[in-house]
C-alpha cells in the first residue's frame, strides 16, 4: 500500500497553506426572468420546452410526438394516462423504455440544466437509458446561476444526483453535432405552472 | 526627458531604417535621445532557447549601457518584454531593477508617456496590424482576444492618427505568426505554416502593407511574402508613423 | 528520432489536412469565446478557480485524508497508487478477484497516462472504450490526439471506413449522424452485457467524499449505473475542498472546452447502488514530485478542458500525436517532462511562447511561463543537443562583447552565419520556404556613428 508514502511526500512537497478566495464582492450574473433565459438556453442546446398548466396535458403531448406508447414510463404518482413504473429486479430491463417522465428539483437559467437526485430517478440509470427523456419542472424553481444552485443543494444527502442539460450528444465526428449519443435522443421539459 | 535608445541586434543589422525612424519619432516628440554605442542584444535568443544562464554577460552589458536614462525605449515588444521579465545583474541589482521598470516598447511609450494624441503623418494605404504576441500578451500593448475585457490597442490607436491610413480588421485578430525565435528554424515546418496562414489572413483582407511593433515577426512574414513574390510590403510601425 | 519536430513535419506534408485540422479547432476556440462573453464575471471566475485549486494543492494532505474518510463512510473502497504500474495492478486485481474479463470504460485521461488498456489487453481483459471518439481511436489502434476531442484528427470518411470494417456499416457511408447511431447500437449492447465499468473523475470533493463526472454522451452514467462494480480512477490533484466549489468549476469547464454552457451530464456519485461495489483509485504517478517544484506545481490545477490545445497555433498545425504523450498541447508539454525529462525534452520547445494558452486557461495556469522555465531546466539537466549548446556559447560570446559584435556583424555577415534563425547550413531551414532579409549597406550603429556623433 502506497498510502503512507504518498501522504508523506505530499506533506513534504505541498506549499504553505493558502486560503480560499473571498467571495465577498463577487456578483454572478442574474437574470430578470430566469425561466425565459432557461428556455432560451435549453433550446439552444437541443432541448425542448413545453409549457403546460396541468399534468393531464402530458399524455396528449407524448402521444402526439412519440410512438411506442406502451413503452412510456413514469416514476411519478398521479400523471393522468401514465402508469407508474414498477422497477424491475434488473435495471437492464429498463432498456426498452421509449419515454421516461421524471420530475426535477430545480432548473438553472445560465446553462439550461435541471437538478435531479436519485429520489426522482428511482433507478439511477433511468434518465440515461430511456430513448427520450421528459422532465417536469416548476418554472418558479428556476435559479439564475450555479452558485445559487449549490446554495440550494447545500448538504443534501443524496446517494447520486446529476445536472442534466439537454439530450445526450456528441460532436466527436468532425465536430458535427449529433443528438442522441448513448442517452436520450431528445429532452423535453414540461414547464408546469398550475393555475 | 533623457531617453536611451535600445535597438535590437537584428534591427541594427538588417533594418537600420526602423531604428532611424524610431529615433526621429522620439526626437520629434521632444525626447533627448542617446544611442549607447556599446549595446548588442538583450539576450533573449539564448534565454528562450533554454540558455538563460549564458545571457548573464549580455545582461551585465545592458545594465552598463542603460543605467543612466529616464526611460529606455525599444522598437520591439519582444526584446522589451525580455528585459522587463528577465534582466538581472548580481553586481548592480538596483540598476537592473530600475531598467526593468523604465523600459518601454515604442508604441506604448508614445501613448502612455508621451501622451501622443496627434500625428502629422500621412499614409494612404490599406494596412493590416500584426499583433506580436510578446508586446500584446506580455506587455499588454493591446487587449487580448482570449479575455473577457474591453478591447484596446496602443499601436492601433497610433495608426488611426495617420491620415489616409485604412486599418483593416483580420479574421484572427491576434494569432501568432510562428516566428518564435529559434522556433522558426528548429520547428521549420510548423513555423512556416503559421507564417503562411497569418500572411493569408492579411492578403484575404486586401492589405497593401503589414505593420507591427516587432520587426522579427515582420521579417518572418516578409520572408514568406517575398518567396511568394507578393507585392505586399512589411513596415515597422515607426516607419509608418514617420511618413510626414 | 521521433520527436515533435519530426512528427509535425510529417503532419505538415498534407497542407490541406493541416488547414482542416486548424480550422476545426479554431472553430472550437471561437465557440469558447462566444460562450465566455456571456459571462461578464468570467475573469473573476477564473481567479476564484485558480485560488480554490491553490488552496486544494497547498492543503492536499489533509483534504485527501478528509476525502478518504468521507468516501469510506459513503461505502466506497479507496485505493492508493504510487504510480501507473500500481494503478494498473489495483484495477486488474479487482477484475481478477471477480473473474471479470470484459469491461466497459468511459473517458479517463489518467488511464491513458497509465496505459491501462494496453496493460489489461496483455492480461487478456477485453476493454471497450465507450466515449465515441475514444472508441474510434481504439478501433484504429491509435491514441487520442486531444483530451476532449479524442479523434479530432480523423476525417469522417476514415471513421466510416473503420465502422464498415468493425461494425458492418455500409461501405462509403460517412454521415456523422448515421455513424453515431451505429455506434450507439454497438455500444449499448456492451453496456447491457458487461459487469464492470471504469470511469475517470473530473472533481472529487473532500468535504463530502463524493466525485463528479462530466460527459455529454452519457456513457459514464450508462456504464456506472448498469455495472456491478464501478472503478473510478483519479489523479490526486482532482480534489477540491467543498461541494459548493463545483459551482465555479462547472461554470468554467464546458465553456472553456467546447463553448457549451455546461456538459449534458454532471453526475455526482456519493454512494454505490445497493449491492454494487464502488472503488476509487487515488493515483500519484509523479504528481507529488510536481507539487514539490515551485515553478511547475501550478500545472496541477489543470481541469483537462483542452482550451489550451484549441487555441494553440502550434497544436492546431502539428496535431495531437506530435506530442507523443497521453496529454498533448501546451498543458501536455509542461506535464510530460515531469514524468520523463529525457523522453519529453522536446515538448517545451514546441511552442512560440505566444501566451494564448495561459489566457484561455480557466484556472489560470501560467503555461507559457512554465514552458520557458522547463527549457531552462532541461538545458541545465543536459537534455539539449551538444551542437545547440556550442552554438549558443558562440552567440553569447559575441553578443556580450560590443567590439566583437561590431566587427563580426558588419553588414550582417556574422548574423547570416550565426544567429540561429539564419544559420546558413548546407540545409538552411529558414531559406527552405522563406527569403532572407537583404543585408543593408550599413548597420544602424554605423549610421549613428556617422550621422549623430
Amino acid at each position: 500500500m502506497s498510502r503512507e508514502s504518498i501522504l508523506a511526500a505530499i506533506k513534504q512537497n505541498q506549499p504553505e497553506s493558502e486560503g480560499l478566495p473571498d467571495a465577498k464582492g463577487f456578483v454572478p450574473i442574474c437574470y430578470d426572468n430566469p425561466a425565459q433565459k432557461f428556455s432560451e438556453v435549453l433550446t439552444g442546446i437541443g432541448g425542448k420546452i413545453v409549457s403546460i398548466e396541468s399534468t393531464g396535458e402530458i399524455i396528449d403531448y407524448l402521444n402526439m410526438h412519440f410512438t411506442e406508447a406502451d413503452r412510456f414510463a413514469t416514476v411519478l404518482d398521479g400523471i393522468p394516462g401514465l402508469e407508474k413504473l414498477i422497477l424491475p429486479e434488473d435495471a437492464r430491463a429498463l432498456d426498452g423504455i421509449e419515454v421516461a417522465v421524471i420530475a426535477a428539483g430545480f432548473g438553472v437559467a445560465e446553462n439550461g440544466a435541471v437538478w435531479v437526485t436519485e429520489k426522482e430517478m428511482h433507478h439511477r440509470v433511468l434518465p440515461f437509458i430511456c430513448q427520450h427523456l421528459a422532465v417536469i419542472l416548476d418554472p418558479a424553481t428556476i435559479l439564475s446561476n450555479m452558485h445559487e444552485a449549490y446554495s440550494k443543494i447545500g448538504q443534501d444527502n443524496y446517494g447520486f444526483a446529476a445536472f442534466i442539460a439537454g439530450p445526450s450528444k456528441t460532436a466527436d465526428i468532425e465536430q458535427s453535432l449529433v443528438l442522441g449519443a448513448h442517452g436520450p435522443k431528445t429532452m423535453t421539459i414540461f414547464l408546469l405552472s398550475e393555475k | 526627458m533623457n531617453v536611451g535608445l535600445f535597438i535590437p541586434c537584428y534591427v541594427d543589422q538588417f533594418y537600420p531604417g526602423v531604428a532611424i525612424a524610431t529615433l526621429q519619432l522620439l526626437e520629434k516628440f521632444g525626447c533627448r535621445v542617446t544611442y549607447p554605442p556599446g549595446q548588442t542584444c538583450c539576450g533573449q535568443p539564448m534565454a528562450n532557447s533554454g540558455y538563460e544562464h549564458l545571457s548573464d554577460s549580455c545582461s551585465t552589458l545592458f545594465v552598463k549601457n542603460f543605467s543612466s536614462f529616464d526611460y529606455i525605449v525599444c522598437p520591439s515588444g519582444s526584446c522589451t518584454l525580455h528585459i522587463k521579465d528577465h534582466l538581472n545583474d548580481d553586481a548592480s541589482a538596483a540598476n537592473a531593477g530600475n531598467i526593468r521598470k523604465r523600459i518601454y516598447e515604442l508604441s506604448e511609450f508614445m501613448t502612455d508617456i508621451l501622451k501622443v494624441e496627434k500625428l502629422s503623418a500621412c499614409f494612404p494605404f490599406k494596412v493590416g496590424l500584426h499583433q506580436s504576441c510578446h508586446g500584446q500578451r506580455g506587455l499588454y500593448i493591446s487587449q487580448m482576444s482570449e479575455l473577457v475585457a474591453e478591447p484596446f490597442s496602443k499601436p492601433g490607436r497610433l495608426l488611426q492618427m495617420v491620415d489616409g491610413l485604412e486599418l483593416v480588421s483580420l479574421g484572427r485578430s491576434d494569432e501568432c505568426c510562428g516566428f518564435g525565435g529559434t522556433f522558426c528554424v528548429a520547428e521549420e515546418a510548423v513555423s512556416v505554416k503559421m507564417g503562411k496562414d497569418r500572411v493569408d489572413d492579411h492578403l484575404k483582407n486586401k492589405v497593401e502593407v503589414i505593420t507591427g511593433a516587432d520587426m522579427s515577426c515582420l521579417m518572418h512574414m516578409e520572408g514568406i511574402l517575398k518567396r511568394q513574390k507578393s507585392t505586399v510590403r512589411v513596415m515597422h510601425i515607426a516607419e509608418i508613423l514617420t511618413q510626414w | 528520432m521521433v520527436n515533435h519536430v519530426s512528427l509535425s513535419e510529417t503532419f505538415n506534408k498534407d497542407e490541406e489536412r493541416v488547414n482542416w485540422h486548424d480550422e476545426t479547432l479554431w472553430w472550437v476556440r471561437q465557440k469558447r469565446d462566444k460562450a465566455v462573453w456571456q459571462i461578464p464575471e468570467w475573469e473573476e471566475l477564473r481567479d476564484m478557480a485558480s485560488q480554490i485549486k491553490m488552496n486544494a494543492l497547498s492543503n492536499l494532505h489533509d483534504y485527501l485524508l478528509q476525502f478518504e474518510k468521507n468516501a469510506l463512510a459513503n461505502g466506497m473502497v479507496v485505493h492508493w497508487a504510487a504510480d501507473a504500474d500500481e494503478h494498473n495492478d489495483i484495477v486488474y486485481d479487482i477484475l481478477a478477484k471477480n473473474k471479470v474479463e470484459r469491461i466497459v470504460k468511459s473517458k479517463s485521461m489518467l488511464t491513458e497516462e497509465c496505459h491501462l488498456n494496453h496493460f489489461l489487453a496483455k492480461k487478456g481483459i477485453d476493454v471497450i472504450d465507450t466515449d465515441l471518439g475514444e472508441r474510434i481511436v481504439q478501433l484504429a489502434e491509435e491514441a487520442p490526439s486531444h483530451i476532449v476531442l479524442p479523434c479530432i484528427h480523423k476525417k469522417k470518411e476514415e471513421i466510416g471506413e473503420l465502422f464498415h470494417r468493425f461494425l458492418n456499416t455500409p461501405e462509403g457511408n460517412a454521415d456523422p449522424q448515421f455513424l453515431t447511431a451505429a455506434a450507439r447500437i454497438h455500444l449499448r449492447e456492451k453496456f447491457m452485457t458487461r459487469r464492470v465499468a471504469i470511469t475517470g473523475v473530473n472533481f472529487a470533493i473532500a468535504e463530502t467524499g463524493e466525485f463528479v463526472i462530466c460527459t455529454n454522451e452519457g456513457n459514464a452514467d450508462m456504464g456506472a449505473h448498469l455495472s456491478d462494480i464501478h472503478i473510478a480512477c483519479m489523479g490526486i490533484e482532482k480534489l477540491i475542498p467543498q461541494r459548493e466549489h463545483l459551482s465555479v468549476f462547472l461554470r468554467l469547464l464546458a465553456r472553456s472546452a467546447t463553448g457549451q454552457p455546461v456538459t449534458t451530464y454532471s453526475s455526482h456519485f456519493v454512494r454505490p447502488l445497493p449491492g454494487q461495489e464502488l472503488h476509487i483509485v487515488l493515483v500519484d504517478n509523479g504528481r507529488t514530485r510536481q507539487l514539490g517544484r515551485p515553478d511547475f506545481r501550478n500545472s496541477l490545477k489543470c481541469i483537462r478542458c483542452g482550451a489550451c490545445m484549441n487555441t494553440c497555433p502550434v497544436y492546431r498545425r502539428s496535431g495531437g500525436h506530435s506530442y507523443h504523450n497521453a496529454i498533448a498541447g501546451p498543458i501536455g508539454a509542461i506535464l510530460a517532462p515531469n514524468l520523463d525529462m529525457k523522453e519529453y525534452a522536446d515538448l517545451p520547445f514546441a511552442s512560440t511562447l505566444c501566451g494564448s494558452c495561459s489566457n484561455v486557461c480557466p484556472v489560470k495556469i501560467d503555461i507559457h511561463q512554465q514552458l520557458y522555465k522547463w527549457r531552462q531546466v532541461l538545458t541545465k539537466e543536459g537534455h539539449t543537443p551538444a551542437a545547440k549548446t556550442a552554438a549558443m556559447k558562440v552567440m553569447a560570446g559575441t553578443l556580450s562583447r560590443p567590439a566583437v559584435y561590431r566587427f563580426a556583424g558588419k553588414a550582417g555577415r556574422w548574423f547570416m552565419r550565426n544567429i540561429p534563425w539564419l544559420t546558413n547550413n548546407r540545409f538552411n531551414p529558414w531559406y527552405k520556404q522563406r527569403d532572407m532579409p537583404a543585408p543593408p549597406k550599413e548597420s544602424f550603429g554605423d549610421w549613428y556613428r556617422k550621422n549623430k556623433r
